[in-house]
C-alpha cells in the first residue's frame, strides 16, 4: 500500500498509550484500598511485576527487531503486570510475580503477535499458568487488617521467604472467603451458618476487606465508563448474568447458594467486569458480540465458583470466552445503513 | 409540513474552526493573467476542447464540449486567447498532470452573447434541463457530479422531497455558509428551478443549526418568495450530517438503500451552491465560471472567502490572504476529506470549495496495532465494521471486504479520527476500492478477449461445415452425371477400391495408433465414450 498521507488529517489526540493509562488511574482507589487491608504485599508485587514486564517486554521487541519505544510507552504491557499482580496473593515470594508476569509477556503476548494478536488476556493466561502450577502458594491469603504484617516484613518475605520469629506461614495464612465458603458448603453447613460463624473473614457482604475493595473497582470502572475508554458493555452484561445466575439459585435453596451481593462484591468480579474482561484486544469486537461475551464470562464465574474445582473462577471464566470470541464475532455484525430498506 | 428530525448513526462532533474566515464578506477575486481549465472537473467523462491554440475567446464562450452523456461542458471564465491546450498539474489525488486549456485574459471581460431564460416555467423539463447542461453545471458540493442527471427522474421514479444541502458539517470549509447569507435569494431562485424541472412538491433546505446568519438570510428572502411549499430546517451539528445519505436520514426518516439511490426512495438532493449556478444559469444565461471558495488554515494571515474564476491558480488566492511561513502543505477540501494537491500552482476548479493551507504535519505518531476497541464501529456513520475492513483491505482479501460492504464506504474519515493506534484507516479503504476498480477493468477486458476468442472459433467451425456441405454437393451432382456409365465395371471398382481402403485403414490404425488408448480395459472404453458424449452435449449447449 502506498504511504502517501491522505485525509483525514486531523484526529481526537487520543492513543493507546493515554487510554492504558486512564485504565491504570482507574485502578488507584482499588489498589489503595486493598493495600489498608492485606498490606504492603500488593505494591511489592506490583513493582516487581511492572519491572520485570519491562525488561521482559523490551527484551522481545529486541529481539523481534520492533520499534522499543513506542511499544513500551503504549502501557499495555505495564498494565498487564499490574492486573496480574493485583490477581495475586499478598505475601508471596517475589519469584511469583516475575514468573507469573514474564510467561504473561512471552508466551501469552509476544508469541502470539505482540500488542493487538493476542487472543488470550495475558494477565489471565499469566495467572492460570500459576494457579495450576503454584496451587499452593495462590491460595494462601493473609487476613484482612489482623495481619500484622509491616513493609518489612512482607519485603523480607518476599525476597527470602523469612518470617518474623512469631508467625509461621501456616498459621498466617488462610482460605480467601470464596475459598473456605465452598470447603464448608462441601461439609454441610448452610450459607448463614457459615456466614455467622466467622464474621471477620464474611464481613458484611462479601468478605471482610473484600467488599471494599469491590467497590472502590467498582467506582474506578463507572469512571473509565464516563470518560469512554470503555464502554458498559461488557461490565453490564458480565455482572448481569453473574447476579441472574446468583439469583436463581439463591432463590430456590438460599442454605447453599449465596446471595447476588455475596457474588457481585466478591472475590474478583468488579475487577474482572471493569478491567480484566474489557481488554479490547481479546474481547468481542461489536455492541452485540459484547454483550454475548459478557454474559458468558458471568455465567462462567458462576459454574465455576459454584460446581468448579477452583475458589473464583475470573481468569478461567475470561480465557474461555476469550476462545469463543472468533465465533462471537463472525455471527454478530451490525446491520450496514440501508440494509434494511434493501428488501 | 415538516416531521420530527431523526438522528443517523455514529458521527462526531468536530471543532469547527468556521469563524476564522467569516469575518469578511466575499469579494471577488482579481482577474488573473493565466486560467488553467482542466477538461475534466466533474465525475465521468473528460470535455473535449472544441477551441485550439491561438482562438480568442469570450467570457462565457463554451470551449470544450461534454463527451458522453454523463459529462458536461466547460466554458471560458473570462475573454482572452488560448495559449496552450496541454497537460497541466490538477487537483487530483494522484498529483497527475491531466489535459488542461490555458486562456491568457486580455482584462477586457468581453461577455459571449448570453441567453437567459426568465420564463424558465414555459420550458419543459428536458429543455431546462439541456440549459443546465449547456451551463456546465455540477455539484459544486463536492463530488462534482453532473446536475442535469440528478434532475432527471427518469421513467417510473417519483420524487417527493428535493433537499438542499446546506449542512457544511465539515471543519474549516464556509463557503456554502457565506453564500447562503450572502446570495439567499438566488438560492431560492435556483430551488424553484431544480422544483420545476423535477416536478416535484415539497422542498427543504437544510442548515447545521451552527450558522445562524445564513438561516437567517434564507428565512428572510423565503418570507419574500412566499412559497410555503419550501421548509428551512436546522439540523444538529454533528459530522458528518451533510453526507448525502446522513442528510436524508436526518430529514425523512428514510435510509437510502445500500448499494442505492436517493432517488430510490423519492429523494433528490442537491447543494446549496448547485441552485445558485442553476438560478444563475438560467435567469441570467451565465454558465458556470466563478465559484466561492474558502481560503483559510493556519498558512493564511487573513482566512477568507473569494468568488474565484475557475482556472485562478491556488497560489494566487493563497498569496491574496496573506500567505505566512507556515503555509507549507495545501489540501483541496476539508481536512476530514480533502486532499494534499501537487503544489499551490494547481488550479481552482468546479469542486474546489476549500484551500486549507497548513504547515506540514509533524512527524506522524507511530501506527500501532488495532486493539480491537471499537471506537471505530462507533462513529462510522455508515454503520460498517471498519476494523475487519481494515483486516481483510491489509490482507488484500477483497473479496472480503465487500462482503463487509466496502463500497458503502462514504470515507468521511471519522474512523481515522478517533482510531487510538492512529491507523490510516480510510487510506486502506482507498486503497482496497481502487484495487477492486482495476481487478474488475482487467476482468472486463479478459471477457472481451475471451469472447473474441470463442466467436472465432465458432466462425471458423461454421466455415469448415460450410467446405464440407461443399464438397458433399458436388460429389452428389458427380455421382449423378456418371452415375448411368457401366455399372458392372463401376462395382468391379468399387470393390476394388474398397478392399484397398480397408488395408489402407489397418495399416494406418497399425502404424499411428496412439498408444496410450490401445488395449484399453472395456471401463475405461466406457468411461472416454462417457467424457466424449458430455464434450458433445457442452459443444452443443454452448
Amino acid at each position: 500500500m502506498s504511504t502517501v498521507h491522505s485525509s483525514p488529517y486531523i484526529n481526537n489526540n487520543e492513543s493507546v498509550s493515554r487510554m492504558m493509562l486512564a485504565v491504570l488511574y482507574a485502578l488507584i482507589p482499588g489498589t489503595l484500598v486493598y493495600v489498608h487491608f492485606f498490606g504492603f504485599g500488593v505494591l511489592i508485587n506490583i513493582f516487581i511485576a511492572v519491572v520485570t514486564a519491562i525488561i521482559c517486554e523490551a527484551a522481545i521487541l529486541k529481539i523481534r527487531q520492533r520499534p522499543i519505544k513506542p511499544y513500551l510507552y503504549d502501557g499495555t504491557a505495564v498494565l498487564t503486570a499490574v492486573l496480574l499482580a493485583l490477581a495475586l496473593p499478598t505475601l508471596t515470594p517475589w519469584w511469583l510475580a516475575a514468573l507469573g508476569t514474564a510467561f504473561a509477556i512471552i508466551i501469552a503476548k509476544h508469541l502470539y503477535g505482540g500488542m493487538g494478536y493476542n487472543p488470550f488476556n495475558p494477565a489471565m493466561v499469566g495467572y492460570a499458568m500459576l494457579l495450576i502450577a503454584f496451587p499452593k502458594e495462590m491460595t494462601a491469603w493473609i487476613p484482612a487488617e489482623t495481619h500484622g504484617m509491616n513493609f518489612y516484613d512482607t519485603l523480607n518475605f518476599s525476597l527470602f521467604e523469612a518470617l518474623p520469629a512469631d508467625k509461621t506461614y501456616d498459621a498466617l495464612t488462610m482460605a480467601t472467603p470464596l475459598d473456605s465458603l465452598k470447603t464448608q458448603l462441601s461439609l454441610g453447613y448452610t450459607i448463614d451458618e457459615i456466614h455467622s460463624s466467622n464474621p471477620s473473614l464474611f464481613g458484611n457482604i462479601a468478605g471482610y476487606g473484600w467488599e471494599w475493595i469491590n467497590i472502590m473497582f467498582l467506582i474506578g470502572g463507572l469512571v473509565l465508563i464516563f470518560i469512554k475508554v470503555i464502554s458498559w458493555h461488557i461490565p453490564v452484561a458480565m455482572l448481569g448474568s453473574l447476579a441472574f445466575m446468583a439469583m436463581i439459585f439463591s432463590f430456590s435453596d438460599a442454605g447453599s447458594y449465596s446471595p447476588v451481593s455475596f457474588h457481585l462484591f466478591g472475590g474478583a468480579a468488579m475487577l474482572g467486569a471493569f478491567f480484566i474482561a474489557t481488554d479490547p484486544v481479546t474481547a468481542a469486537a461489536s455492541n452485540k458480540g459484547r454483550l454475548i461475551y459478557g454474559a458468558g464470562i458471568g455465567i462462567l464465574i458462576y459454574i465455576i465458583r459454584t460446581w468448579g474445582g477452583y475458589p473464583d473462577g475470573v481468569a478461567f471464566a475470561v480465557l474461555l470466552m476469550n476462545m469463543a470470541v472468533p465465533m462471537i464475532d463472525y455471527y454478530y455484525k451490525a446491520p450496514v445503513f440501508g440494509a434494511s430498506s434493501n428488501n | 409540513m415538516s416531521s420530527p428530525l431523526s438522528k443517523f448513526f455514529g458521527g462526531l462532533k468536530l471543532p469547527g474552526f468556521k469563524s476564522i474566515s467569516m469575518s469578511q464578506a466575499t469579494e471577488d477575486a482579481p482577474l488573473p493573467k493565466l486560467l488553467t481549465l482542466p477538461l475534466k472537473q466533474h465525475i465521468g467523462h473528460a470535455a473535449e476542447a472544441i477551441v485550439k491554440i491561438g482562438d480568442q475567446v469570450l467570457k462565457g464562450q463554451m470551449i470544450a464540449a461534454a463527451q458522453d452523456y454523463v459529462s458536461t461542458p466547460i466554458h471560458a471564465p473570462s475573454s482572452g486567447k488560448v495559449i496552450a491546450i496541454e497537460k497541466r498539474l490538477v487537483p487530483h489525488p494522484s498529483g497527475i498532470p491531466a489535459d488542461c486549456i490555458v486562456i491568457e485574459t486580455d482584462g477586457e471581460e468581453r461577455w459571449t452573447e448570453l441567453s437567459p431564460h426568465t420564463n424558465y416555467r414555459q420550458l419543459d423539463a428536458s429543455a431546462l434541463r439541456n440549459v443546465i447542461r449547456d451551463a456546465g453545471i455540477v455539484g459544486l458540493g463536492g463530488a462534482g457530479f453532473p446536475s442535469f442527471i440528478k434532475l432527471n427522474p427518469g421513467p417510473g421514479n417519483i420524487i417527493n422531497t428535493l433537499i438542499l444541502n446546506g449542512a457544511e458539517c465539515e471543519p474549516y470549509i464556509t463557503c456554502d455558509a457565506m453564500l447562503m447569507q450572502e446570495q439567499s435569494r438566488k438560492i431560492i431562485d435556483g430551488l424553484n428551478i431544480m422544483r420545476h424541472a423535477l416536478q416535484v412538491e415539497y422542498c427543504v433546505i437544510a442548515i447545521e443549526d451552527n450558522k445562524r446568519a445564513a438561516h437567517t438570510m434564507l428565512v428572510n428572502a423565503l418570507q419574500e418568495h412566499e412559497a410555503e411549499y419550501i421548509d428551512i430546517i436546522q439540523i444538529p451539528t454533528l459530522y458528518p450530517a451533510g453526507g448525502e445519505k446522513q442528510l436524508i436520514k436526518t430529514i425523512t426518516g428514510k435510509e437510502v438503500p445500500s448499494h442505492g439511490l436517493p432517488i430510490n426512495i423519492g429523494v433528490v438532493c442537491h447543494n446549496v451552491a448547485t441552485a445558485a449556478a442553476i438560478a444563475t444559469a438560467v435567469l441570467e444565461g451565465k454558465p458556470l465560471i466563478s465559484r466561492y471558495v474558502t481560503v483559510t488554515g493556519e498558512g493564511v494571515d487573513h482566512p477568507r472567502n473569494l468568488n474565484v474564476l475557475m482556472g485562478t491558480a491556488f497560489s494566487e488566492l493563497i498569496d491574496l490572504c496573506g500567505k505566512n511561513s507556515k503555509a507549507e502543505e495545501f489540501i483541496m477540501g476539508g481536512p476530514m476529506m480533502g486532499f494534499d494537491v501537487a503544489g499551490d500552482s494547481v488550479p481552482v476548479i468546479k469542486t474546489s470549495n476549500c484551500i486549507l493551507v497548513k504547515s506540514k504535519a509533524e512527524k506522524t505518531d507511530y501506527v500501532m496495532p488495532c486493539i480491537r476497541c471499537g471506537q471505530c464501529a462507533d462513529v462510522c456513520p455508515a454503520q460498517l465494521l471498519p476494523q475487519q475492513l481494515y483486516w481483510y483491505a491489509r490482507a488484500k482479501n477483497f473479496d472480503k471486504t465487500q462482503d463487509y460492504n466496502l463500497f458503502d464506504c462514504i470515507e468521511c474519515g471519522c474512523c481515522s479520527y478517533v482510531c487510538p493506534s492512529h491507523i490510516p484507516l480510510v487510506q486502506y479503504y482507498r486503497f482496497a476500492k481502487t484495487e477492486i476498480w482495476a481487478q474488475e477493468e482487467e476482468k472486463k477486458s479478459s471477457d472481451i478477449a475471451r469472447q473474441r476468442h470463442e466467436f472465432r472459433q465458432f466462425r471458423m467451425e461454421r466455415k469448415k461445415a460450410e467446405n464440407e456441405e461443399r464438397k458433399r454437393q458436388k460429389r452428389e451432382l458427380l455421382k449423378k452425371v456418371n452415375g448411368e456409365k457401366d455399372s458392372a465395371e463401376d462395382a468391379k471398382k468399387a470393390a476394388i477400391k474398397a478392399a484397398m481402403d480397408r488395408v489402407k485403414a489397418k495399416r494406418e490404425t497399425q502404424s499411428i495408433a496412439p498408444e496410450n488408448t490401445s488395449n484399453l480395459s472395456e471401463q475405461q472404453k466406457q468411461a472416454i465414450a462417457e467424457v466424449d458424449s458430455r464434450r458433445k452435449k457442452v459443444k452443443e449447449e454452448s
